[in-house]
């Protein structure tokens, strides 16, 4: 009985994980070493690639920040009332049940070129929607929840005695953020940053929608993916899904890192 | 007395900069998107809705989602079963590699099984010689969705068989329970919980789910059209009304799934 299930759960991993991934690997040197590197170095594969870089790393510098300290505002906060937390603790989580596509809509909707704001930014020459502004605020919008769920916990399981201890001299101030919660709470963070850095980097139908995907302009990694399989132009496809998909193992095997420091703590 | 002062204008400035942060990146977005919806009266919000291609774009995305949550369901909990409490060579590779659908861009799921049951693979040839067809129809969706919604019930389920206290199940067995009857009476109501959240999760998930669709569904209004592409059409085609009108559909009920959610897992804390 252990035998079969044991069984059973590798053909599952095997078929729907492993069947595909090495079939990525494969496909990419379907014309060659040289076909590979040809459709990486196209103009519009570096650029996309470049995109993809400047929107993670903004993305997950601000992400991390605001969402460590509302994490913290949300466990400590005695400003805020109890009902008020439990209101703006459920809010953290709708981005998860929001479709990549509508958050792509709502901030077209928001900023757009027809609306108010946008007409305004375009007056003193600033593009948001179809524009790399734009899109940093759609992906900020999708990864929102992964800081904060990451954090809260190990906050609250923490409790605050000991940076109440260390902050009875004066109020809670920088020290006692580094020295006393930043220690604990370090492994939960970097663990938000990699699921960030994964998300951003993944994200889709956001951005697909934010910034009309033109080529060499607001082209992304995954939204280059998607225009070469649309024409047709597989190898390519592959080629750059290939190299996405070897940093996202990468980050895979950080994630694990991370959460057995975490455990550890 | 002037250090405090300014340490607490500081912290002011600090709230208040998160907060506005929250609302506006995540709040007024929200709101915009049901305003917008409404924003030239009930009855162009009416007509968007009770287009054929919109609701049937909707009700075919329910469908699939639900046959995806359920077949996860059912492998979700054996593998997170599996996985805890058997010992087994390359036990650790597997758990790792349950979060690849969370790492791994949803486009690049898409080409994946694109590439391995598409035209031409080994795979969607044999099914064509049989008379099935996978992909550019209904199985791709679900087998989208499936990829994409994976991890869910398996990050559920593991805590709390990892919580449950052994001598239960020993209780059970030495009292004469079978296998089966300890399985069904004592393991199955303590993973029941994970099993529900992570089918909460998987569902709205699916339900959501687009980069991974677009690429295998072949888009044919009122066939194979789920409704987040659908809204992607509307968007490109220069109607945002429309597209905020099947919006909020999908968005409450997303949301009426989040707060289901909360409750059982507020109710599960509670006890």
């Amino acid at each position: 009985m252990k035998k079969l299930w044991i069984t059973l759960t590798y053909a599952v991993f095997l078929v729907l994980l492993i069947a595909p991934l090495v079939r990525i690997f494969s496909g990419s040197w379907a014309e060659g070493w040289d076909g590979f590197i040809e459709a990486l170095t196209r103009p519009q594969s570096l650029h996309a690639l470049w995109m993809t870089f400047l929107i993670v790393i903004i993305v997950t510098a601000l992400n991390t920040l605001f969402g460590v300290m509302l994490a913290i505002y949300l466990v400590r906060a005695d400003w805020l009332g109890r009902r008020m937390k439990q209101l703006l603790n459920s809010i953290v989580d709708l981005p998860f049940a929001v479709s990549p596509v509508i958050g792509g809509l709502m901030i077209v909707l928001l900023l757009g070129p027809n609306t108010i704001i946008g007409t305004f930014f375009e007056d003193i020459g600033f593009k948001v929607v179809y524009a790399m502004p734009g899109m940093i605020i759609a992906t900020l919008f999708v990864t929102f929840p992964m800081m904060v769920r990451e954090v809260m916990p190990v906050l609250q399981e923490i409790g605050s005695q000991q940076e109440e201890a260390a902050s009875t001299l004066g109020a809670y101030s920088w020290y006692t953020f580094w020295h006393v919660t930043w220690p604990s709470i370090r492994w939960g963070v970097i663990y938000g940053v990699v699921l960030t850095v994964a998300r951003s980097m993944g994200e889709f139908g956001a951005v697909l929608v934010v910034s009309g995907n033109i080529i060499n302009k607001t082209q992304t990694a995954t939204t280059l993916v998607y225009q070469d399989v649309e024409n047709f132009n597989i190898v390519a496809a592959n080629s750059v899904a290939l190299v996405l998909a070897a940093i996202s193992i990468g980050l895979l095997l950080l994630m694990e890192w991370a959460k057995k420091r975490k455990e550890v703590h | 007395m002037n250090y405090m002062l300014r340490s607490r204008w500081w912290s002011f400035g600090f709230r208040s900069a998160i907060m506005l942060y929250f609302i506006i990146l995540i709040v007024l977005p929200i709101l915009g998107v049901y305003t917008q919806s409404f924003s030239l009266g009930w009855a162009p919000f009416w007509e968007s809705v009770s287009d054929p291609l919109a609701w049937k774009a909707v009700l075919l995305t329910i469908r699939l989602a639900l046959i995806a949550t359920v077949i996860n369901v059912l492998i979700g909990t054996m593998i997170g079963w599996v996985l805890i409490r058997y010992r087994f060579f390359g036990r650790r590779i597997l758990n790792s590699l349950v979060d690849l659908p969370f790492a791994l861009p949803t486009a690049v799921g898409g080409l994946m099984i694109l590439l391995l049951l598409g035209p031409g693979s080994f795979v969607g040839d044999a099914a064509q010689r049989l008379g099935f067809e996978i992909v550019f129809h209904e199985p791709a969706i679900v087998i989208a969705m499936l990829f994409v919604t994976f991890p869910f019930v398996i990050r559920a389920v593991q805590p709390l068989l990892e919580e449950m206290d052994k001598a239960e199940e020993e209780a059970a067995y030495t009292l004469g329970a079978s296998k089966a009857k300890t399985f069904l009476r004592v393991i199955f109501p303590t993973m029941l919980p994970g099993i529900l959240s992570g089918a909460m999760l998987a569902f709205s998930r699916g339900l959501a789910e687009f980069g991974a669709v677009v690429l295998v569904a072949g888009n044919i209004p009122g066939k194979t059209l789920i409704a987040s592409v659908y809204i992607f059409g509307e968007v490109e085609s220069d109607n945002p009304q429309g597209a905020a009108a099947v919006s909020i559909i999908l968005l409450t009920l997303s949301f009426l799934i989040l707060w289901l959610l909360n409750v059982i897992q507020s109710r599960r804390s509670g006890v």
